[in-house]
């Protein structure tokens, strides 16, 4: 019992630190991302049914393919990466670390016979003097040899880059570290979307998991604005936004521009310009009201939705309006808004007056009246990203351990050089953990150099 | 002279070296080898300075920006990228037969952009005003073009290896027998790879980073990111796999041209059939 007991166990140690369980993984993780590309993530449930039945949406949703990157199974797969990435790294690492702390320092005939480069030098004088000399040969083209006397001959060991056979663990660390980020960041950090229309503010934000969070700060948006280009495609939105603390403006915090590519962060807290839209509370439409007899022309500002009384006792309100009319009139441009004119005494009727240019498209209107749309103050609302992930530090450091990792495994090679010295010869034999063909080379070119001297 | 008649003629100029390269495995003359790799490069330079002109351009019109920001400007980098990492590999190795299978993607590249694309050259749209789209592109499609390159190399294995174990000897292969044995084309396309990997990291962080800064969130699988991840992913299983018994040569060389399917898919394909984040190369 005890003996299949561990055998199971060991079994399963492996299972987990083989090499294959890696590739099959890996493989494994790349098919199965595929589904969430394909099918839409997150979408409300009446978005599904409209493109694919209700058997197929129950099943999906069984499988958890709408949020499936945080499905039970895929999350499983991850752990299983990550444990035979530990397994594999506990398996191999104390195999290299004895390599790199307990090198081979001596070169007997039967190592000498398992390393595929080795030379053979006739070389003047004694044992002794020979050491001496590619002692100070080694030290200065190559490395630092050790030396250990055997039997009357001398046998030299120098290395170059050791630790690069770390490099491998280290971008296997590396990602446990980014997991290990994510993870913090999805325990201890938010994402929320506000809205705040010019000159509102907000203190709460509500997170995409629905939890209303309150930031302990308020963030006032003081204006939005919107430029384009000539070809009409965006160039910049802006919020100038400003940080207040119980009501007071923080200092240094005030009307800071925030664009896309420019976040605004005070306290971990950080917002981003995501999108923008008309304000709930409408424009204000600025509209010049000339009498067509007598001339008399006045000013009156109308807010949408708003009765506003005429001179000579007729009524307008303004339905709705925009700065720009050519989406919706062909051949016009300019500021234009759909009004609902009221003569005295007499039946509603609607209209849509445009900018002072188009005077004779104006007059066709209002009666006694002529009525055109000076300008409108249009007010905005910002959409702001607000994330909040304390664990983003830690993401960038299991990066950053990547990068030096990867340059560790894929650029760098462990170079060995071992020498026997005796009375008139020496044995040179060398090793590279990559790229043997280039290491020959050089090993070539290290005994050229030592012929020539 | 405008840019646009640089790239014709670089595109011309890889017809011409793809030509030699095959009338070098034909002739096996170490002279049209060298001749296919001299075409390969003087287009390189011509492309080159086609890419600089168009700059240059975009600051003549007012926008002033890298032309790096649409897909006729990322296809024409891909093609300019594929040869720079050919060139690299075929000065350091000499291998002359691979510019018969790699030289035809950048052909193509330049030949799609130049004959379908739109190159007008569009101002920024918000999102990609930042320094991060320089490091992030170049990274990115280095990457890809060593994968590229391995791709043509794994391809080049696939046919030599089916060949041989036909029966046929490389010898008696009339055009075989330019190619490089299969232990060395097994070689090339791991140290292909070793390029690629890195960058494609570097491409993936750096997109993470600029995410982080632009939307505040570094990972959020939107289609892209997932389909860059699939082919780490992949790339990744490669790399394990060439120190698994029974999974060098043959195996290796499929993983290889699926890893450069991937990335093509995660190229074009996500953008002309899935919706995402990154739709500005419509």
């Amino acid at each position: 019992m005890n003996t299949t007991k561990r055998g199971f166990a060991y079994q399963l140690w492996d299972f987990f630190c083989s090499l294959r369980l890696s590739i099959f993984l890996l493989i494994g993780l790349a098919l199965v991302s595929i589904i969430g590309t394909i099918i839409p993530q997150g979408n409300p449930p009446q978005e599904y049914l409209q493109t694919i039945s209700e058997t197929k949406f129950k099943l999906y949703q069984q499988l958890g393919f709408f949020d499936m990157y945080h499905s039970w199974w895929f999350i499983l797969l991850l752990y299983f990466l990550t444990l035979n990435l530990i397994c594999c790294s506990i398996k191999r690492l104390p195999r290299v670390w004895k390599i790199i702390s307990e090198p081979v320092l001596v070169m007997d005939d039967r190592f000498e016979t398992s390393l595929s480069i080795t030379r053979d030098v006739k070389m003047t004088g004694a044992a002794a003097s020979i050491k001496d000399q590619i002692v100070s040969f080694l030290k200065q083209e190559f490395a630092e040899p050790v030396v250990t006397e055997v039997n009357g001959e001398y046998h030299l060991f120098a290395q170059k880059h050791a630790w690069c056979r770390l490099g491998v663990y280290v971008v296997h660390f590396s990602i446990i570290i980014v997991f290990i980020g994510a993870i913090i960041g999805s325990f201890a950090g938010y994402k929320g979307y506000v809205n705040i229309p010019e000159g509102g503010s907000i203190s709460r934000v509500v997170t995409r998991n629905g939890k209303a969070v309150d930031l302990g700060f308020a963030v006032r948006c003081e204006k939005f604005s919107v430029a384009f280009y000539d070809t009409g495609a965006p160039k910049e939105f802006k919020s100038l936004l400003t940080v207040l603390e119980n009501g007071q403006p923080v200092a240094g915090k005030q009307n800071i521009p925030v664009i896309v590519n420019e976040p605004l962060t005070y306290k971990g807290v950080t917002f981003y310009q995501s999108s923008y839209g008309p304000s709930d509370e409408g424009a204000s439409y600025h509209i010049s009201v000339k009498n067509r007899k007598t001339g008399a022309a006045t000013q009156i500002t109308a807010r949408q939705g708003e009765r506003v009384a005429l001179p000579g006792g007729a009524f307008l309100s303004v339905m709705e309006g925009t700065a720009d009319v050519r989406p919706f009139m062909k051949d016009f441009d300019g500021p234009g808004a759909q009004v609902e004119f009221t003569p005295p005494g007499g039946q509603p009727q609607p209209f849509v007056i445009l900018g002072d240019k188009y005077q004779s498209f104006n007059e066709q209107h209002g009666g006694d009246l002529v009525l055109t749309l000076a300008s409108l103050d249009q007010k905005f609302y910002t959409g702001l990203q607000v994330a909040k992930d304390p664990g983003v530090l830690v993401v960038w450091l299991g990066c950053a351990l990547m990068v030096v990792g990867i340059c560790m495994a894929f650029f760098m090679s462990h170079k060995r050089l071992w020498a026997r010295v005796t009375d008139g010869s020496v044995t040179f034999g060398g090793s590279a953990s990559k790229n043997p063909a280039g290491f020959e080379l050089s090993f070539d070119e290290l005994m050229q150099k030592l012929n020539k001297g | 002279m405008s840019s646009s008649m640089f790239f014709n003629v670089a595109m011309v100029t890889y017809l011409v070296s793809t030509c030699i390269f095959f009338a070098f495995l034909a002739s096996r003359s170490k002279a049209v080898g060298l001749a296919g790799t001299y075409a390969a490069l003087f287009g390189f330079l011509v492309e080159t300075a086609a890419i600089g002109l168009r700059w240059k351009e975009s600051y003549d019109q007012g926008h002033g920006h890298a032309p790096l920001s649409n897909l006729f400007e990322s296809v024409v980098f891909f093609s300019w990228t594929i040869i720079l990492i050919f060139l690299i590999m075929d000065f350091k190795y000499k291998y002359r037969a691979v510019g018969a299978f790699v030289v035809p993607f950048a052909l193509f590249g330049l030949a799609w952009a130049q004959l379908s694309l739109d190159s007008g050259i569009e101002p920024l749209v918000p999102a990609l005003q930042s320094s991060w789209l320089m490091y992030h592109v170049i990274t990115c499609f280095l990457g890809y073009a060593a994968f590229a390159v391995a791709c043509g190399i794994s391809i080049m294995y696939l046919i030599r290896d089916k060949m041989e174990q036909n029966g046929g000897s490389a010898a008696a292969g009339g055009m075989l027998s330019m190619f490089p044995a299969v232990k060395v084309l097994d070689d090339l396309n791991y140290k292909a790879i070793m390029i690629g990997f890195p960058l494609l990291s570097l491409g993936i962080i750096t997109g993470a980073a600029w995410a982080n800064y632009a939307w505040g969130t570094y990972w959020s699988w939107d289609p892209k990111e997932t389909w860059s991840l699939i082919v780490w992913f992949v790339y990744a299983a490669f790399l394990h796999a060439r120190i698994t018994r029974g999974w060098v040569g043959r195996r290796a060389a499929i993983l290889s041209v699926i890893g450069f399917a991937a990335t093509i898919f995660c190229y074009l394909g996500v953008n002309l059939f899935l919706s995402g984040l990154h739709s500005y190369g419509k």
